[in-house]
This record gives C-alpha cells, structure tokens and sequence, in this order.
C-alpha cells in the first residue's frame, strides 16, 4: 500500500518528522514524500535509509521533489 | 550543475566543512579578529548593529565582512548549483522575535553556538556552561517538535523577495566602501567604527570578506548547521550535521594549538564573563529560540542567501535585538552580566515557551 506525505513549504526537521511518523505508524510500505527544497531531499533520503528503508526514485517536478521510499 | 551529486551532503562533505571552518575561523583571529571570536556570527551581527548606530556601545562597532560574505557566498552557491528558490510567509513575525531573543540569550553569555564551540577550542572553560546551556535549550525546543511544534509552510514569492537580505549586505559593503575607516575617528560618514575594544579588532577587509564567501558556499552546500547537530542527535539520533560540527570543535582546538592561541582556564579568557549560571541560561535561551527557528545564526544568513526571506526576517530581528541588548544594558561584559540582563533572559524563555505551546497549528 502507497501512502504520500505532502511536506512542500515545510522546512527540517518538519520533513523528516512526517516521514517518520508514517514509518512509525506502519501499514505502508511504500511511501511518496513531496519535498520542495533540496535540503529537505537530502535529510528525508537519509533518514528513511537509517530506518532500513529503500529510496526507490526521486523524480523532479516543478513544485519541487517526490522521493518513492519503499520498505527495506 | 544541477544533475552532479551534492558530494557535500555526504559524511565526509559536512566533516570536510567543519574542518575548513575549524581552520579558517583561528586564522581570522591571528590575522586580526578578537580572541576566540574568528567568527562569531551574533557578535558580528552586533558588530554590524553598532556600525550603523542602533546601539552605541563604543567597543563594538564595525560592519563585519564575513557576514556579508556568508550571505552573498550562499547566494553565489544557490544560483549556481540551481537550489535559489525565493519563499516567505511561515510566520514571520515569530521569526523576528525568535531572533531578538536569541541574540539578548548570546549576548548574555557572549557568543553565539559558532564562538561558544571556539572559545571551547581556545581552552575557555565558561564555554563549556555555555555549550550544555544550547544542548538544554536545544532539548527543550525538540520536545516542542515532538509535540506538533510548527510554523507553518512557506509560499513562492517573486525573486526579489529571495534578494532582500542579500541586498541589504550588499548594501553594507558599499557603505564600506563610501565612508571607510580612517585612522584614530570613531565615525566616517554614517558609519561608527570602535576605537578600541573587540570592534576595533578586525583582520584585513578583503581577507574577512573572502573567507566569509568561501564558508557561505560551503555551508550552503552541505547545509552546516550548529543548532542541527545537537537538535538532530536529541530528535533522530542522528549524527551527520554534529559530526561536522565536532569537526569544528578539535580542528579548531589543534589550529589554536599551532597557532599560540590556547590558553586553558574560567578567568581572564578574552570576551567572557564567569558567571556560571547566567553563561548557561543565556545560552539555554539562544538554543531554544534557534531550535524553534529552524537553525542557528550561521544557517540563518545561509537560508537567507538561498532565497529563504523568513530567515531574512530572523536575522533582521537578531541586528535589532543587539541594539535593544546595548541600549538597555542586557548584554554582557567581561565584568559580568549586564544591569537587565537576568530579566531579560527570563523574559526570553517565557516568550519562547509561549511561542512553543501555541504554535502546533495543524498541517494543512
């Protein structure tokens, strides 16, 4: 199951924190986070691999960044 | 640029940044800048309130290039590798207060996390009060963020929103350039130079001004953040920003070694005070409001050169605190804390713990 977390206009650890919390409530194992700077990118990248999770695909668009993590 | 990998957002990146900035900041004090503040970005902003006459403190008053060079350095970086993205709007008005306080909280204890993390390299031991004091204030902020702290997303603005405080740099170094400082006069033009004390202090215009270019692009690369390391740590127990950090802290302390500059002790260390406690709680307050903010005061001018006009917002508010901290006697000196200091941090903390509980609006 897919779950998207917008996180656009949110700067860290905003970010991150959502990402987390999705981690955290389970049920997902695939989730698409909306980012808009590269900063947010990278941090949300980094923690979802210390969780064991795969960033699957970062694709740009104009509104900024999705980043696919998927389970590990 | 865009398609290349950032290589600073890496481990050994944000280290590599630490240890450039561990031995840059040294070097500016041998070439010139007061002891243990190569770089102090509250103090340098102070320095800049007091060039332009918003606070009249004699011993502190020059416009300081290295922070213009950081701005416009991030700047540079942000163009070029296509990350400058003008935005504003996530609850301004907090920012500014938020700054205000985390300066009168620097001020108090005398530095900002940049000075206190050098001073604790330069063998000044009130640093470390002062360091537990940011940790203690940083914990308190990230259990804000636990509980639904926020403040709020940001929206796209016009390009010329992003160059605001970018500009207004600019606009600094030009008046530097019209009325430079003459030898012996406190004042040339509109601007106020000290004759002595720390602002009279300062290594050669072009060499501050070059090095603060070089660490706002690095820094706005890997995204070097003093507050962030510890906030991190405490939040997601995660290292890379502290490690960067920590860099800092022993490339600096090795730099000061070589250099004759280390000098271990509580009394007498250069800019500082001993007064345990209030080194502390200065310092608590300043690493609330930073961690509430979103960065430390280095982040901020950074954030500010990428387009970011709330962390404009946030600085402007911490030029204005300096002059409040000096017109009204809440800053610090080396005799001790000032007539309002201890107030003035107490009003601080209950500003910021009221900022804290009343913004966890939801998330749209």
């Amino acid at each position: 199951m897919s779950k998207t977390v917008d996180a656009r206009g949110l700067s860290c650890p905003q970010p991150v924190l959502m990402t987390l919390d999705e981690i955290k409530t389970g049920g997902a194992d695939e989730i698409i986070v909306l980012v808009d700077s590269d900063a947010s990118k990278e941090n949300v990248s980094r923690a979802a691999e210390n969780k064991g999770w795969n960033v699957a695909a970062i694709t740009e668009k104009a509104s900024g960044y999705h980043i696919t993590i998927k389970k590990g | 640029m865009k398609g290349m990998k950032n290589i600073f957002a890496g481990r050994w990146g944000i280290i590599g940044v630490g240890v450039i900035i561990g031995i840059l900041a040294p070097l500016l004090q041998k070439l010139g800048n007061p002891g243990n503040m190569g770089i102090c970005v509250a103090c340098f902003e102070r320095d800049i309130a007091g060039a332009l006459g918003l606070h009249r403190a004699a011993v502190v008053q020059y416009i300081r290039p290295e922070i213009i060079g950081f701005v416009v350095g991030s700047l540079i970086a942000a163009y070029l590798f296509k990350e400058f993205r003008p935005r504003l709007g996530s609850a301004p008005i907090v920012r500014f207060f938020l700054g205000v306080f985390a300066m009168i909280g620097a001020l108090v204890f005398l530095g900002c996390p940049w000075r206190a993390a050098l001073r604790l390299a330069g063998g000044d031991g009130n640093a470390i009060l002062g360091l537990l004091g940011l940790i203690f204030g940083v914990w308190i902020g990230t259990l804000f963020l636990k509980g639904g702290y926020n403040l709020g997303r940001t929206q796209q603005t016009q390009p010329a929103a992003g160059w605001m405080l970018p500009l207004f740099m600019v606009g600094l170094f030009l008046l530097m350039l019209v009325f430079p400082q003459i030898e012996g006069k406190e004042k040339s033009g509109v601007l106020f130079y000290s004759l002595k004390g720390p602002g009279s202090m300062h290594a050669p215009l072009a060499v501050s001004l070059m090095v603060g270019l070089f660490i706002g692009f690095l820094a706005q690369r890997s995204r070097f953040c003093t507050m962030g390391a510890i906030r991190d740590f405490v939040l997601f127990r995660q290292s890379h920003l502290l490690s960067g950090f920590i860099a800092l802290i022993v490339t600096a302390f090795i730099a000061n070694f070589i250099l004759g500059q280390f000098k271990a002790g509580f009394a007498g260390q250069p800019v500082s005070h001993t007064m345990h406690l209030w080194n502390f709680a200065g310092m608590a307050l300043s690493g609330l409001a930073f961690c509430l903010a979103g960065g430390c005061p280095g982040r901020q001018l950074f954030l500010s050169g990428e387009g970011d006009g709330d962390a404009a917002i946030f600085v402007m508010g911490m030029i204005v605190g300096a002059g409040i901290a000096h017109n009204f006697g809440l800053a610090s000196s080396p005799a001790g804390v000032g007539p309002y200091g201890i107030p003035a941090v107490i009003v601080g903390i209950a500003v910021c713990l009221f900022i804290g509980f009343t913004m966890r609006k939801r998330i749209a």
